[in-house]
């Protein structure tokens, strides 16, 4: 089937199978390997992306259903060397390790704060609770998105 | 920090001990990354695995004819193809000389010994075509018996390898009398006023690394190019030399941004060596990536152990004796380091403790199971667990605090350097500091007098405190250590360091960070090492073409001994410098001293400017004008092998709420002081803890990998393997002591395991704390709801079995596999995997 997909803000026509998952899309037609698979059953999150401005799973949707759709990625949410608050309060926050699960991380905490610019501890904790990382222990990961929403002046640092 | 170092530093410290942002994250928030599965090469090929679905099976006859015609496929390669090119997996660590072990093959031959292992390869034009054919590879099976428990199969009532004769690998021993290091401990029991006998059961876990494995193999140039999600590159490309029978200096490997490993990449895999064959077989490359699946149920597991332990005190609580009997359960085969993972774990069931006597025996067992292998801690979180528990037991037969009952028997800070009843010499520490800290933390006597009030009210919410006070042996190892327990490999770390230039430095580390953040920390020691700016470090490192000589990230190594390695070679660097340094200021090279990054006169004042290492570089890429007889080169390799191992510490203290109705456990408060010694960025170390902290926790309340009667692996998904969220989990509070270990030159001591060591007995000693009065005495980890639930109900019984029945569940003969519809939410019992998550 044909499909057309603007993509981190470029647009995109392919023939795809009609069963091509749209992470598999991103990464195998469109090399954008930034977005990764991590599991099978969407338990871990490690691919979320924003469809019209909203977070998906991308093993969980096939390509043909984001026909006709906008999709943001982690590549395109930096302006240039301009990083979303997100990304730097990940980085200020030391909220990844091996990385891996960052980029989704990410996109799901962009996605929160959108639809809910100032949650609480509790709403962040439910709110990324989709997204599976084995490496920090999410400590950091809360405090950097409730960081990123203006709530906590804190940085990640140790203040010794 | 409670106590500083005192000890004379050679280096400027600007960036050392600073909190420095990760290097690493820029790439890594922004989707510029480099995993193995995003490598593409010219005419690729896809390989998917075809897998036994049984536990033992002989295979009778593989017909590949259908998936041999199928679209895109190119090749279908069985054992039969292989048999006399794969060789054996390697097995680097035979634990006893009379070890027993089946031949461990990457594609099974004529027979499976477990439940995912690799029956045949298929390499396709796309993975979707690999994986397509992969289903039409039709294998017989004639289904054999399976060895599944471990104690069954401990006493050889069925054969995991009916040619091996036995289950029993090898049995290793120690004891204090016969190695001269302590007193008997039949003797401590004989004449014991007070002997405390547990069982625990330590439950199979899946490391569960969040990338997925990936091998990527080139075989169109004159060397073979492996890239693989790999900890041990350079482990790996040695292991296919020796395996392969290819010359070593053929084959390069390549860790590329690597997920995370946890032990679970600390491997040489079957599907490693069965892409390098296929890759070989076709003259193409060749890409395998697993599914998630693939990995729960193929990837080895970790821990799977039965301990026994009796303890012998005094009446007035004084330790007298330690006797530690072990069941490790190998699965199918024996993995890189399988055997000696329970060994690991030998020194340190004494812990902090003055225990004057000490028996260990582990006995390693085949089952027809996945095989077992490192796992973050890999011997010394089961050491930990037991031990803690069973003071925790002692204290209670004692009627005693539990804090209290440790306290009279650790090793107090005057004591150190402190040779233990195994024979380590711990070098520096202090438990009473680290536990103050802690208690105060904590609020310790507050908690307690809620507890008070809870039980004396009643209240459905029960209050349960948990103390884990731990000790771990990290920074492996002294070559000479590892060579007494047969081990066939050393411990030392290689570092070179390259002046470029433009005085930028290059640091090339033998450590293969996964996450860990070498590149930042590395770059913090090289900047006060040799006075250039953090920023101007560039860290290489996970390929062996770069790196040519190291031995890799596991075992909370690469600080201790590969940070140690850097350092080394930046002071030969600095002594390279020195000469050059001094004909440039005609001044004698013992009159100068290097500082900040500068060599100026001793005692020529503050106002002279010297000579940077950074023109230094300059001047000898030039080579114009060198002194007489100077090499034109300021870069330096160093190899360090330590002398000893460096031992963290620390207290760590869970609060657990129980509703005694539901069974159901919330963490309330969590607070670990730990003492690693120095530490490089506060940053990172917060970090390691944090993570190690849930996976420890995840072990005492949520993860198990459950087998069904047949030996199939139930929870192969992360719909069934647990793993927690960020709702499951709480804020930690975390601090730290500082005990500087004496074996390095930085004073550190390793961060990578601490948490993951010490939280589980915390955990699990809180909710028993929180119920014992229901007569609970025991839960077998993981302490889901229904256990727990089960423990307040029936006291002991329950609580005491295994999860066979759970697995069982999910396939009863006649039952149907899923409520019935108006069924209500009544739980069936075996259906307990979503234990704790909410």
């Amino acid at each position: 089937m044909k499909i057309t997909v603007t993509v981190d803000g470029t647009t995109y026509t392919d023939e795809v199978e009609p069963r091509t998952l749209l992470v598999y899309h991103l990464r195998e037609t469109l090399g954008k390997t930034g977005t990764v698979v991590g599991c099978d059953t969407s338990n871990c999150g490690a691919c979320t992306v924003l469809m019209d401005g909203r977070s998906v799973k991308s093993c969980n949707v096939l390509a043909v259903q984001a026909d006709g759709r906008e999709v943001t990625t982690i590549e395109g949410l930096a302006d240039g060397e301009t990083l979303t608050p997100v990304q730097e309060a990940f980085r200020d926050c030391h909220a990844l390790q091996c990385g891996f699960c960052t980029p989704g991380m990410i996109m799901q905490a962009t996605d929160l704060l959108s639809s809910n610019p100032s949650p609480t501890e509790d709403e962040v904790r439910h709110g990324m609770e989709g997204n599976l990382c084995r490496c920090t222990g999410y400590h950091n990961i809360v405090k950097a998105v409730l960081q990123a929403s203006g709530q906590s002046a804190t940085s990640g640092g140790e203040q010794s | 920090m409670t106590a500083v170092d005192d000890r004379p530093q050679a280096a400027s410290t600007h960036e050392v001990g600073r909190d420095r942002r990760r290097k690493e994250d820029q790439r890594l928030i922004t989707g510029r990354t480099k995993w193995t599965d995003n490598h593409v090469l010219p005419g690729m090929l896809h390989l998917a695995m075809v897998r036994s679905p049984l536990a033992h099976a002989r295979i009778t006859g593989i017909d590949t004819t259908a998936a041999r015609q199928a679209p895109g496929v190119i090749a279908v390669l069985t054992g039969e193809d292989v048999k006399d090119l794969q060789g054996s997996l390697p097995c680097a660590w035979p634990i006893t000389e009379d070890q027993k072990a089946p031949p461990h093959p990457a594609i099974a031959v004529d027979r499976v010994a477990f439940s995912g292992e690799v029956v045949a390869v298929v390499a396709a034009r796309s993975s979707a075509a690999a994986r397509d054919a992969a289903e039409l590879v039709d294998v017989d099976y004639e289904d054999l018996p399976a060895a599944l428990d471990l104690r069954a199969s401990a006493k050889d009532d069925i054969l995991a390898h009916p040619d091996l004769g036995t289950n029993r690998s090898a049995t290793w021993v120690f004891d204090s009398a016969e190695a001269g290091t302590g007193s008997s401990v039949e003797d401590a029991i004989a004449a014991a006023d007070v002997v405390v006998e547990r069982e625990f059961r330590q439950q199979r876990l899946i490391p569960a690394f969040m990338e997925p494995r990936s091998t990527v193999v080139d075989p169109t140039g004159e060397q073979f190019v492996m890239w693989s999600a790999t900890q041990v590159p350079h482990i790996l490309r040695l292991m296919l030399a020796m395996t392969l029978g290819v010359d070593e200096g053929k084959i390069r490997v390549i860790a590329p941004d690597v997920g995370g490993g946890f032990g679970g990449k600390l491997q040489v895999t079957p599907e490693e060596i069965i892409t390098f064959l296929v890759a070989r077989h076709t003259g193409k490359p060749c890409k395998w990536t697993e599914t998630r699946s693939e990995s729960l149920l193929s990837a080895h597991h970790g821990r799977d152990q039965w301990q026994k332990l009796t303890l012998a005190a005094q009446a007035d609580g004084t330790v007298t004796g330690l006797k530690v009997e072990l069941l490790a359960d190998m699965g199918a085969y024996l993995g890189l380091v399988t055997p000696g993972v329970p060994i690991l774990g030998a020194f340190m069931y004494n812990s902090i403790y003055k225990f004057p006597a000490y028996h260990f025996s582990c006995t390693n067992v085949f089952t027809n199971k996945t095989w077992t292998d490192a796992y973050r801690g890999a011997g010394r979180p089961e050491a930990t667990f037991a031990i803690e528990r069973i003071m925790d037991e002692l204290a209670l037969e004692l009627g005693r605090d539990p804090m209290e009952v440790r306290e009279q028997n650790w090793i107090t800070h005057e004591e150190f350097p402190f040779t233990t009843v195994c024979g380590l010499e711990y070098d520096s520490g202090n438990y009473e500091a680290a536990t103050e800290r802690a208690k105060e933390l904590f609020g310790y006597d507050e908690l307690r007098a809620e507890q008070q009030r809870r039980r004396e009210s009643g209240d459905r919410v029960q209050l349960g405190l948990g103390i884990s006070t731990f000790t771990e042996m990290c920074g492996l190892a002294p070559s000479r250590v590892l060579g007494s327990l047969n081990y066939g490999a050393g411990g030392w770390e290689h570092a070179s360091v390259r002046m470029l230039p433009t005085g930028k430095v290059e640091v090339i580390t033998g450590s293969s960070a996964h996450g860990q953040g070498h590149e930042t920390a590395w770059s913090q020691i090289v900047a006060d090492q040799l006075g250039v700016p953090f920023e101007d470090v560039e860290v290489l490192h996970g390929d062996t073409q770069i790196s040519h000589k190291g031995l890799d990230t596991y075992g909370s190594r690469s600080l201790v001994v590969g940070g140690q390695a850097v350092i080394n070679a930046a002071k030969k660097v600095i002594e390279k410098a020195r000469p050059l340094a001094a004909y440039q200021l005609e001044a004698n090279p013992d009159d100068l001293e290097f500082r900040d990054g500068k060599f100026t006169v001793k005692g020529a004042g503050a106002d002279q400017e010297g000579v940077g290492l950074a023109g230094l570089a300059l001047a000898v890429f030039a080579a114009h004008d060198l002194p007489e007889g100077m090499e034109p080169s300021l870069d330096a390799d160093a190899t360090f092998d330590p002398v000893n191992f460096s031992f963290p510490h620390g207290t760590h203290l869970c609060a657990m709420e129980v509703d005694t109705e539901t069974g159901a456990t919330t963490m309330r408060s969590y607070v670990c002081v730990d003492d690693i010694g120095n530490v490089v960025n506060p940053l990172i170390v917060e970090g390691q803890v944090h993570g190690g902290l849930v996976q420890g926790i995840a072990q005492a309340l949520w993860e198990e990998a459950v087998y069904d009667d047949q030996g199939t692996l139930v929870s192969g998904s992360f719909v069934d393997y647990t793993l927690p969220t960020t709702a499951d989990t709480i804020n930690f509070v975390t601090d730290r002591t500082t005990s500087p270990a004496t074996s390095n030159d930085l004073g550190v001591k390793g961060v990578g395991e601490a948490g993951c060591i010490a939280s589980t007995p915390a955990v699990v000693n809180a909710v028993l704390d929180a119920i014992r009065q229901f007569g609970v005495k025991d839960i077998v980890m993981p302490c889901t709801p229904e256990r727990v639930w089960r423990a307040i109900q029936d006291g002991t019984a329950g609580a005491m079995s295994e999860t066979a029945g759970a697995a069982a569940g999910h396939f009863a003969e006649g039952e149907p596999n899923q409520d019935p519809p108006g069924a209500g939410a009544a739980p069936a019992a075996g259906t307990t995997q979503e234990g704790g998550q909410a």
